[in-house]
């Protein structure tokens, strides 16, 4: 045999297409509601029509009446189950947040429309509908608050009486820099004081919620499955909260369709179908409908922002202070009152601006709860600075591609220590930026826009920025222990090599249509030198993957990727050992590439790796001491978090007569590290994209003066569909991460931090020379043709 | 999203239907394309205790030419009426105005009888019907009837159609001078915010989702008539209309959107 030269890597940096997708496609995968459970109690919930009121009574003889429906529960009627337990919330912000008990049926008052008041079970999801519909709940109505900022208002009804106000906490990030920010303003040429809204979301994902629990009466054992993001999680939340032994309990999240961040929690139909299903002795379900789900399941977004620039006669900003108000919805879900702080270490946005203030106050309303979706706190951050930093360029007289230059950290400035103190692992913002500025051909575009203009057109050009930098890989234990996060932020993977040299990855991260199955295999099949189809990959079953902590915050990649390509270094070693303990060569004369090892220097003494395989498997020729088959575990704890970047600028045309915008271009260049499947990342800017560009442009769950959500279908709540998606033109600009070994960052929420201030930016700048400075979101066309008509002294 | 229990029938002919609707009374709804019945009966909005269902109807699927006149069948998808060599050279507007409908699922599946009789002030075809001074065809027990789309429209959702009746027929006359078609959305996929339909080179102008029914905009088309500019002739449009309120669009912006399309598609059909 020759030798060959090292084989480069093979896989990662190739566009493969996706392994499950051939699953997904013919409809072979398996969802929540496919199981099939013979038997099964159906569960109904009757939900709250109001936003605030005391449950006098539950009238179910009605539904009783209904073939298939064979009990009505109330909260009361349920409470046996849980006892003292409650729904959990696990991020204590402060020692003197209030985290009022939050059962999964409300048992004397509903404090929000959609809020569980009872219960019906049915032989059937048909029965348990009808039943649901048939039950009669008397209400004696209480006063509701709606609105976040009436929450905070002298004389505010109360969310919860028992309290003193509607606050949930207040936290702050300042320290000793208080005095310091007021000077820089003291001091400053130039002031931008800004208020924005962020609309609250509906995270809706293709598939709905559902969840399944199973019991096996005869040894106590339970198994839920669950349309869920995070089945390590709730595994040992369910265990708390129900006292379930952890031995005895199993959670499996099949195929699941989606989650954006909705399914990362603990919600009460889990708690309630499994606290059943252990009664009963029987399998308990319950699937979520479409409507149902805008009132049950968390929705995103929900503040009010005040941010403030100072800045030099440069407008080199000195001080950015930031006061927010944050709607918690009426209760606190697993990680609510968190989602504001992953947004406020990042209000400075990707500049070098040495001081920096902080604030939140969180408010109880009686509407939804709301957490974590897509960014979670980031884009609203970056919403806020990037709107802000546009401000600040018409204010200094600059363009906001200079405004920006202007303040960037600079590229020779990591790793670099925030104001507000994190460390940012690498990046070149300004190199970013002007190969998105080159990429959108903005040069002709501005003179477009300014022929349209001098025309008098009705059909203005808006060119919008948004700079951004988030914080990925979450995280580091210590440093979520000192945000009292009630967990690590570690993970784990296990890797074996079979006898017959094929590859089983167990990973703790858990895939909810991300692609871990082919990333997973194009990073081992690279480090071993087999084939990516020679892989398989274990995942969302704490049977099968005991130990993990899910996906979310794209840390998948970085963390969960990571510990998988430290466990396949640890096989690798192992079997290193065994080669030269085969070649009778010392290790270090070895090398390993291609999946075979040779003796450096001595071509023709090598031994692959599916030798190995099977040498550890007969296990009679092992080094001594050695134990049999090559196998490792890791669990990796990152020493940072990553911090994706990148620059995206959105063209939009706006009707001046109608208010109508188009998203007319949308240029994207990110930095995510290093990309292990481009393919991949692309789906993931593009659908990241879009979902921020429905924020600025579609989506708004509108809920009247009464607390009643009125858009809760798909007609009313615009979901964008792939025929509004804009051209979509992406780049990148890879500065390898140091935190981690392959230099990844991660890219699941970057194009919906981006995309929601870009478009917006873009319309402000359309309409600009009509006077107008600011539009709410969504850009609506009847929201754009009043803030023109409002800018020219009233309605036409 | 789950829908009330139902019982189904499929009807054999027409006179199947009839007699099917007639045996069950108020409670029974005809089933075509369901891409309008079917959301209302999950969302519960409609809960008809009997389903009709007339879509294995083949016969009532027809676009056929003569006379003057474009005859369509009851049954005819929007998707065939879109892609009619037939309808594009003879009424292409109506050929246009299908092509807009929803998506193409529901292109595949809806029907020309099916939206009528609807009778969804927001929907597209009405209205173009409308203002086309199309003709529809009903049969009864008693045999059948022509009415006009002019007095076919009595409410949200509501027409002179009786219980017992159903659309067998659509007819619109060919050719006819300059049209177009003029729909405001968010989505492609949404009901109009806003739309108007000018036929005959401005002798009929509808609008969509601006009242009650599909309305007839005959302020416009008398000021057309009178030799009024495009411009003058639009901005009456919503004159004495009561437009919807609701989360797209309220009544003055909805006013406003009237008197710009109308212009626009003046205009596009030829109007000076």
């Amino acid at each position: 045999m020759t030798i060959t030269e090292d084989a480069p890597a093979a896989h990662v940096g190739s566009r493969r297409l996706r392994k499950e997708d051939p699953a997904l496609l013919t409809g072979e995968a398996r969802f929540i509601d496919d199981l099939a459970l013979p038997g099964a109690i159906w569960v109904g919930v009757v939900r709250s029509t109001e936003a605030h009121a005391n449950i006098v009574g539950i009238d179910g003889s009605a539904a009783l009446e209904i073939d298939g429906v064979n009990e009505v529960l109330s909260g009361a009627d349920l409470a046996p189950l849980w006892g003292e337990g409650a729904l959990p919330c696990a991020w204590p912000v402060t020692p003197d947040m209030k985290n009022p008990t939050h059962l999964p049926v409300a048992t004397t008052t509903a404090k929000y429309v959609g809020d569980a008041v009872a219960v019906v079970l049915a032989d059937s999801r048909y029965a348990a509908a009808d039943g649901a519909a048939a039950v009669v709940v008397d209400y004696e109505p209480l006063p509701a608050v709606v609105e976040i900022e009436d929450a905070v208002a002298d004389g505010a009804p109360l969310v919860h009486p028992d309290l003193e106000s509607n606050e949930c906490y207040t936290w702050g990030l300042w320290g000793d820099n208080a005095a310091a920010v007021d000077a820089a303003f003291a001091e400053a040429a130039h002031v931008v004081s800004e208020r924005y809204l962020q609309q609250r979301l509906i995270p809706a994902p293709m598939e709905p919620r559902g969840c399944a629990a199973v019991p096996s009466p005869a040894g106590g054992e339970l198994t839920l499955y669950s349309a869920t993001q995070i089945p390590h999680i709730l595994k040992v939340m369910t265990a708390v909260v129900l006292g379930i032994p952890e031995n005895k309990l199993r959670v499996v999240a099949p195929s699941v369709g989606g989650g954006f961040g909705c399914k990362l929690n603990v919600y009460a139909e889990e708690i309630l179908c499994s606290a059943l299903a252990m009664q009963r002795g029987a399998p308990v379900r319950w699937t979520e409908g479409r409507s149902e789900g805008a009132l049950s399941t968390i929705q995103g977004r929900g503040q009010v922002q005040h941010i403030e620039l100072a800045a030099d006669a440069d407008g080199k900003v000195q001080a950015v202070r930031v006061k927010l108000l944050a709607d918690m919805g009426a209760y606190l879900q697993l990680v609510t009152p968190g989602v504001p702080l992953l947004g406020g270490f990042l209000y400075h946005g990707c500049y070098d601006i040495p001081n920096y203030m902080f604030e939140c106050t969180s408010v109880f309303t009686n509407r939804t709860p709301t957490d974590a979706y897509r960014g979670a706190g980031r884009p609203e951050a970056t919403y806020a600075v990037e709107r802000a930093m546009d401000s600040l360029a018409v204010s200094v007289g600059v363009s906001p591609e200079e405004i920006r230059a202007r303040n960037f950290i600079g590229a020779d400035a990591f790793p670099y220590e925030s104001a507000a103190g994190l460390v940012f692992d690498s990046g070149d913002y300004q190199a970013v930026l002007d190969k998105a500025v080159a990429l959108a051909g903005l040069s002709e575009r501005r003179a477009d826009q300014a022929s349209r203009v001098a025309a008098g057109s009705s059909k203005r050009l808006g060119i919008g920025f948004s700079s951004y930098v988030e914080m990925c890989g979450l995280a580091p234990s210590r440093v979520l222990a000192s945000l009292d996060y009630g967990a690590g932020g570690w993970e784990a993977a296990t890797v074996r090599i079979s006898p017959t040299c094929k590859v089983q990855v167990v990973t703790g991260s858990t895939p909810h249509g991300q692609g871990h199955e082919t990333c997973w295999s194009m990073i081992v099949a690279d480090q071993l030198g087999v084939d990516p189809d020679d892989v398989e990959v274990l995942h969302s079953d704490t049977a099968v993957s005991p130990t993990g902590l899910d996906t979310y915050g794209s840390r998948s990649l970085a963390v969960g990727g990571t510990a998988v390509y430290m466990a396949t270094e640890k096989v690798i070693d192992k079997a290193r050992a065994i080669a030269a303990h085969q070649l009778e060569a010392s290790e270090e004369d070895l090398e390993f590439s291609g999946g075979t090892f040779r003796v450096r220097g001595t071509p023709e003494a090598e031994v692959p790796l599916a030798g190995i395989a099977f040498a550890a498997f007969t296990a009679h020729d092992l080094p001594d001491g050695m134990e049999p088959n090559l196998e490792a575990h890791v669990t990796y704890d990152p020493p940072n978090f990553t911090f994706p970047n990148g620059t995206h600028i959105a063209v939009v045309e706006v009707d001046t007569d109608t208010g109508n915008v188009d998203l007319v271009d949308y240029v994207a260049v990110d930095d995510c590290g290093v990309q292990i499947n481009p393919l991949v990342v692309e789906g993931q800017v593009h659908g990241g994209i879009l979902q921020g560009a429905a924020q600025a442009l579609y989506e708004d769950a509108v809920y009247n003066s009464d607390g009643q959500l009125v858009s809760t279908n798909l007609a009313d709540y615009l979901v964008p569909s792939a025929a509004e998606a804009p051209r979509f033109r992406l780049d990148s600009h890879a500065t390898p991460s140091p935190t981690n070994p392959m230099g990844v960052k991660g890219v699941g929420e970057a194009g919906t931090i981006a995309a929601a201030p870009a478009v917006i930016n873009a319309v402000v700048d359309a309409l600009r020379d009509l006077g107008v400075t600011d539009v709410d979101m969504p850009a609506s066309p009847q929201t754009v043709w009043k803030a023109i008509a409002d800018a020219q002294g009233g309605a036409s | 999203m789950i829908p009330a229990a139902f019982d189904y029938e499929v009807a054999e002919s027409a006179d199947h239907a009839i007699a099917l609707l007639a045996q069950h009374g108020d409670d029974a709804k005809l089933l075509a394309g369901g891409h309008s019945l079917i959301p209302m009966m999950r969302y519960r909005l409609a809960t008809p205790s009997v389903l009709v269902d007339v879509g294995r109807l083949d016969d009532l699927r027809y676009i056929r030419t003569g006379n003057g006149t474009v005859s369509i069948g009851a049954l005819t998808r929007h998707s065939e009426l879109e892609h009619s060599a037939e309808m594009a050279e003879a009424c292409p507007m109506l050929a246009s105005v299908a092509a807009l409908v929803g998506d193409p699922a529901v292109r595949h599946r809806g029907t020309l009888g099916g939206t009528l009789a609807h009778s969804d002030p927001a929907s597209d075809l009405p209205a173009a019907v409308l203002a086309l001074g199309g003709t529809i065809v009903a049969q009864g027990p008693g045999g059948s009837r022509e009415i006009a789309a002019t007095d076919f429209f009595t409410g949200y959702f509501e027409s002179v159609l009786a219980a017992d009746e159903m659309i067998t027929e659509v007819r619109v006359p060919a050719g006819g001078g300059g049209w177009n078609y003029q729909k405001f959305n968010r989505r492609a996929q949404d009901w109009a915010i806003v739309g108007v339909a000018v036929a005959g080179g401005g002798a009929g102008v509808s609008l969509v989702n601006m009242g009650s029914t599909p309305i007839r905009a005959s302020g416009v088309e008398a000021a057309v008539a009178g030799g009024a500019s495009a411009a003058e002739a639009a901005a009456v449009a919503a004159d004495g209309l009561e437009p919807p309120d609701d989360l797209n669009a309220d009544a003055e912006y909805r006013s406003h959107l009237a008197r710009v399309l109308t212009e626009r598609a003046l205009n596009a059909a030829g109007v000076a």
